[in-house]
């Protein structure tokens, strides 16, 4: 069980480090975080059975990673780029 | 579901465990490099975020939950945001330009920084496992007042070390501050942007921030016997504070309210009274055994919310009316 | 190895649970690799991710010592939809104007002699 566990852990950290190309790549700055959005996603997905190996304690550093991973969007939709109206993409 | 835990026959996972350290370290060197190398300043800052992430995650794999806490919390949360403003606001004023250093200047960077990596590596090596100071700390716990050893280091055995951190946050908050314009001191803090409502934007920030309050008082709370403390707990909430100013439904505060000025100061100042207090009795800053668990507590609640505050003023920055040309 | 039980059937639901989880989470990241534009990128990883970050908090939480432990797990994924959720809609509104501006010139990169679809 251990050994799985740890094993299914370095697969999502395979495809963690697979998420850097796409941050590399782009082309548009949406794609390079969305691709940090799956590192965040992902490095939850690594620290949980990590934490069911180890320590179960772990789960508060998931936690916490989870808390603040929609904060990256949040700035980027308001800081990095302004959006010129209030309706674009909006079908409400 | 399930009753007690049975230890299963020791099955030694050989080669999986340095597999998984191996690959994080290359990904973290690999990160490293792709974050300074390019001319895109956004990408380098997103690579910075998974940074961050990564070296959390060393943190985790080292033993070290408190630290791997506050790397999570800091380094891949508030750090991001703080890169990503400052990235607006550079966009925003049309001063985003990459560095223009010669090609030799950055050669000799490169060599001096993994000269100072492989020095590094090799006393690592080569020099004998240190004893440390876990056996003295873990003997003593008992007169601390709290059973994480971290906890018992930071506010009870080398609380002055603390004491001066939390001064220099406030110092530093300062320093932000003053960097306003004459006719901004005292207003809002953070620039000024009309951005209109969203709605999405809206409901996040009415959903995230009791559970992270929730989150963030408990890590506090828990710090006590488990991985955690008033830093771990402060940030998470200096988090959803800045979310909720974020999505426009509240206003940054004032710089020059005297709330505002009250809150910042008041964990320091509350930390420096226990340190008075005790010195009276005896010696600065020393915790009697007896009372020792609640003045922890005491002082570590009040820390996290001045360092909640003082967090979120870093981030939102000096208070700016206009953009300046 | 603290907390890991011994119950047959729950090592067996451990182990499928987190392989379908880790499947999904591998369709996801293939797919924010080799879809053709950002928007359906934003769907890999929006629903496949999390979808495998559910699967395996559920393999997980046969292995959980505690009550409490199996409620921060499930807490977890919540959030994690959550953020998911939110900045997936927030991204791709603000995308859309470059996507929308660079659609042609990628499609016609990746696939020469496919015609431009829309995905809505």
């Amino acid at each position: 069980m251990t050994t799985w566990l740890m094993g299914i852990s370095v697969a999502l950290l395979l495809c963690l480090g697979a998420a850097l190309w796409r941050v590399w790549r782009g082309p548009t700055d949406a794609d390079r975080l969305m691709a940090a959005q799956l590192v965040g996603t992902g490095a939850v997905g690594v620290t949980l059975p990590l934490a069911a190996v180890t320590d179960w304690g772990a789960l508060d550093m998931a936690l916490v990673l989870v808390l603040l991973a929609g904060f990256v969007a949040v700035v980027f939709v308001k800081y990095v780029r302004f959006r010129a109206s209030n309706n674009q993409g909006d079908n409400r | 579901m399930k009753s007690e835990s049975v230890t299963q026959a020791k099955k030694q996972p050989d080669m999986i465990e340095p597999l998984f350290d191996l690959i994080l370290s290359a990904l973290i060197l690999a990160t490293a490099l792709a974050a300074v190398t390019g001319r895109q300043v956004f990408r380098s800052v997103i690579f910075f975020i998974v940074y961050g992430v990564l070296i959390a995650m060393a943190w985790l794999r080292l033993g070290a939950l408190d630290v791997a806490l506050v790397e999570a919390a800091i380094g891949a949360g508030l750090t991001g945001v703080l890169l990503l403003g400052a990235l607006g606001r550079l966009k925003h004023l049309g001063q985003i330009s990459a560095t223009s250093l010669s090609i030799w200047f950055r050669v000799a960077m490169a060599f001096s920084a993994a000269g100072v990596s492989l020095g590094i590596s090799w006393a690592f090596i080569t020099l004998p496992e240190p004893v440390g100071l876990q056996a003295a700390v873990n003997t003593q716990l008992t007169i601390a007042g709290v059973e994480n050893p971290v906890t018992a280091v930071l506010l009870n055995f080398r609380a002055w070390d603390t004491l001066l951190e939390s001064v220099v946050l406030l110092v530093a908050l300062i320093g932000v501050w003053s960097l306003a314009q004459n006719e901004d001191w005292g207003m809002r803090a953070g620039l000024t942007t009309h951005s209109p409502s969203d709605e999405v934007l809206t409901s996040f920030a009415q959903i995230l921030p009791p559970v992270g309050l929730l989150v963030g008082v408990y890590l506090v709370w828990a710090g006590s016997s488990q991985p955690g403390g008033a830093f771990q707990g402060g940030t998470v909430l200096a988090a959803m504070a800045l979310l909720i100013v974020m999505a426009g439904l509240m206003a940054p505060p004032r710089v020059g309210s005297t709330a505002v000025r009250l809150i910042v100061v008041l964990g320091p100042a509350v930390f420096l009274a226990v340190a008075l207090t005790g010195a009276l009795s005896g010696q600065f800053l020393t915790l009697p055994p007896a009372m020792a668990k609640a003045l922890i507590l005491g002082i570590e609640l009040f820390l996290m919310l001045s360092i909640a505050a003082t967090l979120m003023l870093l981030v939102l920055g000096p208070p700016e009316s206009k953009a300046k040309q | 190895m603290i907390g890991l039980n011994n119950i047959l059937i729950f090592d067996l639901l451990t182990y499928g649970l987190t392989s379908l989880g880790l499947l999904f989470f591998l369709a996801g990241t293939v797919g924010i690799q080799r879809f053709p534009n950002t928007h359906s990128r934003l769907h890999a990883l929006t629903k496949a991710d999390n979808l495998g970050l559910g699967l395996i908090v559920l393999g997980l939480i046969f292995q959980a010592d505690g009550w409490v432990t199996v409620a921060k797990l499930i807490l977890i994924w919540i959030l994690a939809l959550l953020a998911a959720g939110i900045s997936s809609q927030l991204v791709a509104r603000v995308a859309l104007p470059d996507a929308v501006r660079l659609k042609g010139n990628e499609i016609r990169e990746r696939h020469p002699s496919k015609k431009t679809t829309r995905h809505d």
